[in-house]
């Protein structure tokens, strides 16, 4: 409306900057992109919020925390937090039992589902349907609802804390959320080729030896995906890894870093006592020490894995159907 | 001589080489089976048997003493003692039924949001999805309680505070609660939606292009086509990502009902113990399941276009042909008519009988 009453150089201006901004049929428009643009990185900065609130309130000493000039960043680089978080968890013992408590089911999770999930794709054999059924709703099935036998299983057959109690049901396919894993190996495996594995077997080469040798050659990629998100989920789980493995009460010997972080106060008092050296009291700072030492293998594992773990879900073929 | 055994040894490989019909298929069934087989055992050992167990167990009172683990039998008094009586259960069951109904639809619309809005052609996708997908990695009970001990799950821009204040002067306080929860908890609820924001957007960019180019022809906009084409597209994919939801919640340690019914099992009450916990595991079992099948069926239980067009399309078939057949019968029926009168020898020719 506004436009025709202006000269037609003008109009043809402010046609053109409309265009610009508000899009046309082939190129989107500025506005509408800026706009993206600032949703995005709001969101992203909400997202990773905690985060940086995290890391820069880890590194404040007392003074920092309490100063109300000081909000993001600390006055000066302090290591001692970490220090003291680190002795009080300590750190190193629970960083190696966590790797082994994660990794070793990890790589028998890797093994069985591979195992299975070729069964499934690559068999015709009655009740497969079943099977499958079972496995899709034992994954909606809460943990808690087998958890009382299997407890007492484990006591009863004396491997109650011990890695044992990961690693037995890792080994039978039935790992924490070793659903997900079965299916991406099922998919995955649905692939390969027929004609592949058919040459293979004119060689005068077993069904088992076609899988050795062709079938995980070929999907690699499942493996590094199922491992990473594997070890992942394991090093996350308190709550079942504080029921099998370490206990309760921390009453076996095992612990994790996520178990130590979990009763992080009763430890660093316990330190606090044995440890004679007069040391500040428990505060923020060394709370959020704790927290970055727990996550931050995790954090290493992700910056270097980047690209499995932010493309797994294009290769698990959950959206292929 | 010679001739005799080298015919019988060609017979005898002949015979063993005749192959019985379907023994192929059998062998391959039998190894099938050996490849699943663990998952065989595992299920029989680690489902099967704990379930029929625990419903056992949830049917008893189980005292432990030193000599053993001791059975009272007291038939459904479990169950009627945490519906009826446990002070902590039902409150907690209410309050996760209604974060979870409320949540799973905020976090999966957020999530498609992000997706959409990644499916744009911009610059620096790669680390966008990097930090969306951070929190999977990172995210897990202790860690999560540590973040929120600290006040850092809540951005303090928001201002949570005035939010919350503002939906309790509107809405009742069974809704007004669980709404102001999600303001005050928002980086938790985005931080849930990691993995969903990925398969989204997977999904997104699986649908073909040129359906949206031919929507754009027929002067579709973009309105239009988000519910015409995206949705029906990714349909499959919401179900998918609500039940991921619903089980990622359910089994969260930041969930308070597992943590419950863990100190019922260590619970060292007459009443409660092992066979309490169960019985509390049974029926949150039972919750869990509901909320699924309620979200697939309010998924697929909705109809889109062009379900409804097909299902249009195939009834004006089925009414076409149940016309083709009268006509049909109808023709035949005067050829019959038309045969009789003709023999009858009425007229001669078919213009006669018109």
């Amino acid at each position: 409306m506004k436009i025709s009453n202006k000269g037609s150089l003008r109009n043809m201006n402010k046609d053109k900057f409309r265009k610009l901004m508000l899009g046309s049929k082939d190129k989107e428009g500025i506005l509408k992109m800026t706009l993206i643009y600032l949703l995005l990185i709001s969101i992203g900065f909400i997202y990773i919020y905690p985060i940086l609130h995290m890391v820069s309130t880890s590194f404040m000493t007392l003074d920092d925390l309490l100063d109300s000039s000081i909000n993001w960043i600390p006055s000066s680089l302090n290591l001692s937090n970490y220090m003291q978080a680190a002795k009080s968890m300590d750190f190193w013992k629970s960083f190696l039992q966590s790797v082994i408590i994660a990794g070793l089911p990890t790589l028998c999770n890797m093994f069985s589902c591979a195992l299975i999930g070729y069964g499934l794709a690559r068999f015709e054999f009655p009740f497969k349907k079943v099977i499958l059924a079972i496995i899709i709703f034992s994954f909606i099935l809460p943990d808690q609802i087998t958890m009382i036998p299997t407890y007492v299983l484990y006591s009863n057959i004396g491997i109650l804390g011990t890695i044992w109690g990961f690693i037995l049901p890792a080994i039978l396919g039935m790992g924490i959320n070793a659903q997900i894993y079965i299916l991406i190996f099922y998919y995955f495996f649905q692939q390969i080729p027929n004609a592949l594995i058919e040459a293979a077997q004119v060689d005068g080469v077993g069904y088992f030896q076609s899988f050795l040798r062709v079938s995980i050659p070929s999907s690699v990629p499942a493996f590094i995906t199922v491992g990473l998100f594997s070890f992942v989920w394991y090093w996350n789980n308190s709550y079942l890894t504080q029921m099998y493995v370490t206990g309760v009460l921390q009453e076996s010997g095992w612990t994790t870093l996520v178990v130590q972080l979990k009763n992080f106060s009763s430890n660093y008092s316990e330190y606090a006592v044995t440890a004679n050296t007069t040391i500040t009291s428990l505060n923020e700072s060394i709370n959020m020490s704790g927290t970055v030492l727990s996550i931050l293998p995790l954090l290493v594992l992700y910056l270097v894995f980047q690209k499995y773990f932010v493309e797994s879900v294009d290769r698990s073929g959950i959206t292929g159907e | 001589m010679k001739d005799i055994t080298v015919q019988r040894a060609a017979k005898v490989k002949k015979e063993k080489n005749k192959v019985k019909r379907g023994q192929l298929s059998r062998r391959k069934a039998i190894t099938g089976l050996i490849f699943v087989s663990p998952w065989i055992i595992g299920a029989i050992l680690f489902l099967i048997y704990p379930l029929v167990t625990s419903f056992w167990y949830a049917l008893n009172n189980i005292r432990i003493t030193p000599i053993g683990k001791n059975f009272n039998f007291v038939g459904t008094g479990n169950f009627t003692q945490i519906l009826l009586s446990d002070p902590e259960f039902i409150p907690h069951i209410v309050d996760y039924l209604v974060s979870t109904l409320i949540s799973v639809p905020v976090i999966n619309v957020f999530a498609l949001m992000i997706a959409m809005m990644l499916n744009q052609r911009i610059k620096f996708k790669g680390p966008f999805r990097l930090i969306f997908f951070l929190p999977v990695i990172i995210v897990s009970g202790p860690v999560m309680g540590m973040l929120s001990a600290e006040g850092a799950v809540s951005v303090s821009a928001l201002n949570a505070q005035a939010i919350s204040g503002a939906i309790s002067n509107f809405l009742p306080y069974y809704l007004a609660e669980p709404i102001s929860d999600i303001f005050t908890n928002m980086i938790m609820i985005l931080w849930y939606s990691g993995v969903q924001i990925l398969i989204f957007l997977s999904g997104l960019q699986k649908i073909d292009k040129s359906m949206y180019e031919a929507a754009k022809i027929d002067g579709g906009s973009q309105w239009e086509c988000f519910w015409k084409i995206t949705l029906p597209n990714i349909k499959s994919l919401i179900l998918l990502n609500c039940v991921y939801t619903v089980v990622y919640i359910s089994g969260n340690e930041s969930n308070a009902i597992i943590v419950l019914i863990q100190r019922a099992m260590f619970s060292g009450t007459k009443e409660k113990g092992y066979g309490y916990a169960s019985a509390m595991a049974w029926v949150y079992s039972l919750v869990v399941v509901l909320i699924v099948l309620l979200f697939a069926g309010l998924i697929m239980g909705r109809k889109d276009v062009y379900e409804r067009q097909a299902k249009k399309v195939r009834k004006q078939m089925k009414k076409d042909r149940r016309t083709a057949r009268k006509i049909e019968r109808r023709n035949a029926r005067n050829a019959r008519k038309f045969k009789k009168a003709e023999k009858k020898g009425k007229f001669t020719s078919y213009e006669d009988f018109e």
